[in-house]
């Protein structure tokens, strides 16, 4: 059965849609070149796979994201305007966040259907690896994006993150070794 | 203590596991030299000098799986592997060919020999065989054995012998099962791939999620049922009058509760499947099971264990360990 992870309540997603893409594209595209640049193995561990188109399509939100990763570029798009792809991973925004930072795995969230793959599953299984080993930390990225903003910004996520209940930071439950 | 071997697919999972409490981590370089060679998978020969040296650091060891068996003229591959493993400083390599396991013998005589699960070595025989013959100093034991049968074979052997305790469960005799090969042309055997990803597509149709392997249908799950990954030895048939899993259920293995009769049986280290699966699952298991091998070390009762949600099909079961087959 599909967890009872937080959902983006469904009159935020509703007042969400008419607002124009460009900006969220650019912001997308902003922390995906930051990422890519911070990371490169990334790339390295995806090899020919970083060639593919990935759509994330975020159920509770009304967007979906196409990303590819050998040209390092992200973009949004509306639901019922999704661009061609050659794989289409599916699920709340609460679950991708939690992949990317290591509080949840892939497997797990496809196993109990709380994750959709459609299309070319290998590209998936090594996007998701490659993510993963990155060990990808969306708050610090958006404070290294931020300038002198930087602790305000990690202060912002931590709030967000709070209030929201989502994965905004990567987790390392084990830090001290035990 | 029972020493526990846990899995590591990339760094970052090696980290988390040394983290977690794991005695030892296991891994592979990233090709056809390992049973588990998946997409964005693996170790280069860099990644695997780092993590020895992390994992030295912090006291833990690092096995090398070159566990396939070399493919005839490209054998080249496999002893780079054995030597590259040497080179990084990983504290033993587990093998399962024959030819694989008599080249580290006679050119790589320090580094230690572990014999893999792919090499199904079952009854004492084999394994004193192996022991003698290439100094084999443990044996990961085949998942078709019950408590009792591991007992009787430590009885009559010299070297170590590990078992699996979780994760996914291979039901067959591992080394010798081409079940893959029908479907895909692939096999964990040769290509270090069961059900390869690159074979398997999922489908909703009709309200139901259908998971197929090499353009055959495996399951098909109404919604918010589990997802299982379409393995044929997992997969649904119909048989005469029979429509379900003949051979297995979609389950994982939990032997935790066998914990203190493994110990009884003379095993010395408890291994942990799924290098394919990321640092957040294999955090939480080797930390679960670091605090059952704790507890069975000082004589108290072993923690509930609470990882059902982490495994395929969302349920767990003993395997062979309790024999309750159909």
């Amino acid at each position: 059965m599909p967890s009872d992870a937080p959902r983006i309540p469904r009159p935020v997603g509703m007042a969400l849609r008419p607002l124009p893409l460009l900006p969220l594209s650019r912001f997308l595209q902003s922390v995906t070149t930051r990422m890519i640049k911070d990371h490169p193995d990334m790339l390295r561990r995806l090899g020919d796979y970083a060639g593919r188109r990935f759509l994330i399509d975020i159920t509770d939100l009304p967007y979906v994201l196409l990303l590819c990763p050998a040209p390092g570029r992200m973009s949004a798009h509306r639901r019922g305007a999704a661009p061609e792809h050659d794989v289409r991973l599916a699920g709340p925004l609460s679950h991708f966040l939690a992949m990317m930072h290591g509080a949840e795995d892939g497997d797990a969230l496809f196993f109990s259907r709380d994750l959709t793959v459609e299309g070319d599953t290998s590209a998936a299984l090594a996007l998701r690896n490659a993510m993963d080993d990155a060990e990808l930390d969306l708050t610090e990225e958006l404070a290294a994006l931020s300038g002198p903003f930087a602790s305000a910004m990690r202060e912002a996520c931590a709030r967000a993150e709070r209030f929201t209940g989502l994965h905004l930071h990567r987790t390392d439950p084990f830090g001290e070794l035990i | 203590m029972m020493e526990l071997v846990c899995p590591a697919g990339t760094p970052a999972a090696l980290r988390a596991a040394v983290k977690a409490g794991a005695h030892t981590v296991y891994c592979g370089f990233a090709d056809e030299t390992n049973a588990r060679n998946f997409p964005g998978l693996n170790f280069s020969r860099e990644d695997l000098a780092e993590a020895v040296q992390f994992a030295h650091v912090h006291g833990a060891k690092v096995l090398v799986a070159i566990n396939t068996f070399p493919r005839a003229g490209a054998e080249a591959l496999w002893h780079a592997a054995v030597r590259d493993a040497e080179q990084a400083g990983a504290d033993a390599v587990i093998l399962a060919d024959l030819g694989l396991l008599d080249y580290a013998a006679e050119h790589h005589p320090a580094l230690r020999r572990h014999l893999s699960v792919q090499a199904a070595a079952a009854n004492p025989d084999a394994i004193n065989f192996y022991a003698e013959t290439f100094g084999v100093r443990r044996v990961v034991l085949p998942r078709v054995l019950t408590v009792a049968e591991i007992a009787a074979i430590n009885s009559e052997i010299d070297v170590e012998t590990e078992v699996f305790v979780f994760g996914g469960l291979c039901v067959m005799a591992e080394g010798r099962c081409s079940l893959s090969s029908y479907a895909t042309g692939k096999s964990p055997n040769m290509n270090g791939v069961c059900s390869p990803a690159s074979h398997v597509v999922y489908a909703e149709e009709g309200g139901e999620l259908a998971a197929r392997l090499g353009g055959y249908t495996i399951h098909r799950r109404p919604k918010d049922a589990p997802a299982p990954y379409p393995t044929l030895c997992k997969g649904c048939f119909t048989s005469g009058a029979q429509t379900g899993h003949i051979f297995e259920d979609p389950v994982s293995l939990d032997a935790t509760e066998l914990i203190p009769q493994l110990a009884k049986a003379g095993v010395t280290a408890l291994k942990i499947e799924g290098r394919q699966r990321s640092r957040a699952y294999v955090a939480q298991v080797v930390r679960a099971f670091r605090g059952a091998v704790e507890a069975q070390a000082a004589g108290q009762p072993l923690p509930k264990s609470a990882l059902a949600k982490l495994t395929e099909g969302q349920a767990a079961t003993t395997g062979a360990y309790a024999k309750t087959w159909r």
